[in-house]
């Protein structure tokens, strides 16, 4: 039995406060399970905010992460830019394809192998605090700890030398700009491939023993398909951290009880990162995918080429699975959320993201104990208009 | 209790690692599930459970 249709939705993008979801998806998170929801291009898919479905969704394989199959939830231009498939870009495919790729790589991200990287991780910390010390209070903590520390840590493992960060960082930030233009688009990921494809034909003269080397020598992928699993890696490998680990600042900063709880008790740093992840999901928008046949969800009917977008934000507040999802709490157990995805895509990187928190958070409040925001709570100017949230700048003093 | 892990399916996550780092491990190869105690001692059954019910691929099962 399938069951009547409330008319679609479009995405909310509004925050009504800048920590929490737009409220629109808990409203409708208690309603149901998901619902009709209009996608940019005029097509009618649907949009999952339950904990329960966002994870059966993303663990089914009749429904597909394929880059030509989906449509987009906003921007037109997302489409436009995504559409191209590109070797090495395996998180748009689905298997076998993608576990051609995905088993070569989870051998170098395993837990024992990111805990071996931990003291070089801890001094690298180290040294970026050092460098806002000799900046000297105020300074801003994105451009001085934040974005540096998962940037140099990615460039390390895989190989792509750390002076060129500019260039990345300049490319992956236009890429994940909602306001960005389909020109604008193709130039920074052509501009970050041609970077990337020249590194690793250097690499195949003059190997290290860094992951893009390991894997020209694997000779299982072309210096195409290595190529794009660099872009991805690069990308994934700092925008994500880097802003769990501004926004998580900020966050304890507003919640002064909480940060001083982990400032005077670093072991409760595993469940801060935990439940930072869970309360912030800074991957705001999405992920998609789409029925390759008609299914059957919680007694709605998805045909096959209907879009779903799945809302990890309000999938990691459901009230089900969550006691008192609304309020942050360092203390609780928060493993089990969302927030790195679920299913065959899980994020590739987490245990690398958990430890660079892990030693981020509690590192910089002890350099730090009196650590404050620079300018008023509500004068920090949020990322709303990018693909992964968080703050473009924050101000701190000491 | 005894653990069924199926290497075909994981995907390498390594979250039954971080919520029952004495049960499992992950090959050093392709970082996929590894048992280090198929038939776990009592203690560790609750951890067990959270990993099934936290594992992103669906590779592990209790019977």
């Amino acid at each position: 039995m399938t069951k009547a249709m409330p008319d679609p939705v479009t995405l909310p993008l509004a925050r009504e406060t800048p920590l929490d979801p737009p409220s629109a998806l808990g409203r409708w998170r208690d309603e149901g399970p998901l619902r009709p929801m209009l996608y940019a291009d005029g097509h009618v898919g649907w949009l999952v905010t339950r904990y329960d479905t966002v994870r059966a969704v993303l663990a089914d394989p009749r429904f597909s992460t394929r880059v030509e199959l989906l449509h987009p939830p906003i921007g037109e231009r997302l489409r436009q830019a995504a559409l191209r498939k590109r070797p090495g870009f395996f998180l748009r495919e689905d298997p076998p394809e993608h576990t051609r790729f995905r088993r070569l790589l989870t051998g170098q991200f395993t837990v024992r192998r990111m805990k071996q990287l931990e003291p070089r991780i801890e001094k690298i910390t180290s040294e970026r605090l050092d460098e806002m010390e000799k900046a000297g209070s105020p300074a801003d903590l994105v451009q001085l700890f934040a974005l540096p520390i998962p940037s140099l840590v990615i460039c390390e493992l895989l190989g792509v030398p750390y002076a060129d960060h500019h260039r990345f960082q300049r490319d992956s930030a236009t890429l994940l700009n909602l306001g960005s233009s389909p020109q604008q688009v193709s130039q920074a990921l052509d501009g970050l491939m041609d970077y990337l494809h020249d590194l690793v034909v250097r690499k195949r003269a003059e190997p290290d023993d860094a992951l893009l080397s390991g894997l020209v020598a694997s000779g299982q992928l072309t210096d195409e398909e290595i190529t794009g699993v660099a872009v991805l890696l690069l990308i994934a490998g700092h925008e994500t951290t880097a802003n769990m680990l501004a926004l998580g600042t900020y966050t304890l900063l507003n919640n002064p009880g909480q940060l001083a709880a982990l400032r005077d008790d670093p072991s409760l740093a595993e469940t801060a990162v935990e439940e930072l992840l869970r309360y912030l999901t800074i991957v705001h928008l999405g992920p998609v995918r789409t029925a390759l046949e008609d299914a059957e969800v919680e007694g709605y009917a998805i045909k096959a080429g209907q879009s779903v977008v799945l809302a990890l934000s309000a999938a990691n507040r459901d009230p089900e699975r969550f006691d008192a999802p609304d309020k942050l709490d360092i203390t609780r157990q928060a493993t089990g959320h969302v927030s790195f995805g679920h299913g065959i895509h899980q994020c590739l990187g987490q245990q690398l993201a958990r430890i660079e928190m892990r030693i981020g958070y509690p590192a910089l409040l002890r350099r730090f104990p009196h650590l404050r925001l620079a300018i008023p709570s509500e004068e920090v100017s949020m990322r709303s208009d990018m693909a992964i949230y968080g703050v473009h700048r924050l101000p701190v003093a000491w | 209790m005894r653990i069924k892990a199926d290497t075909d399916v994981c995907i390498g996550a390594g979250m039954c690692v971080l919520t029952a780092p004495k049960v499992f491990d992950q090959s050093e190869e392709d970082g996929t599930v590894l048992l280090l105690e198929p038939e776990p001692s009592a203690d560790q059954e609750a951890a067990v459970r959270r990993a099934v019910q936290v594992c992103p691929s669906g590779a592990l099962s209790v019977s």
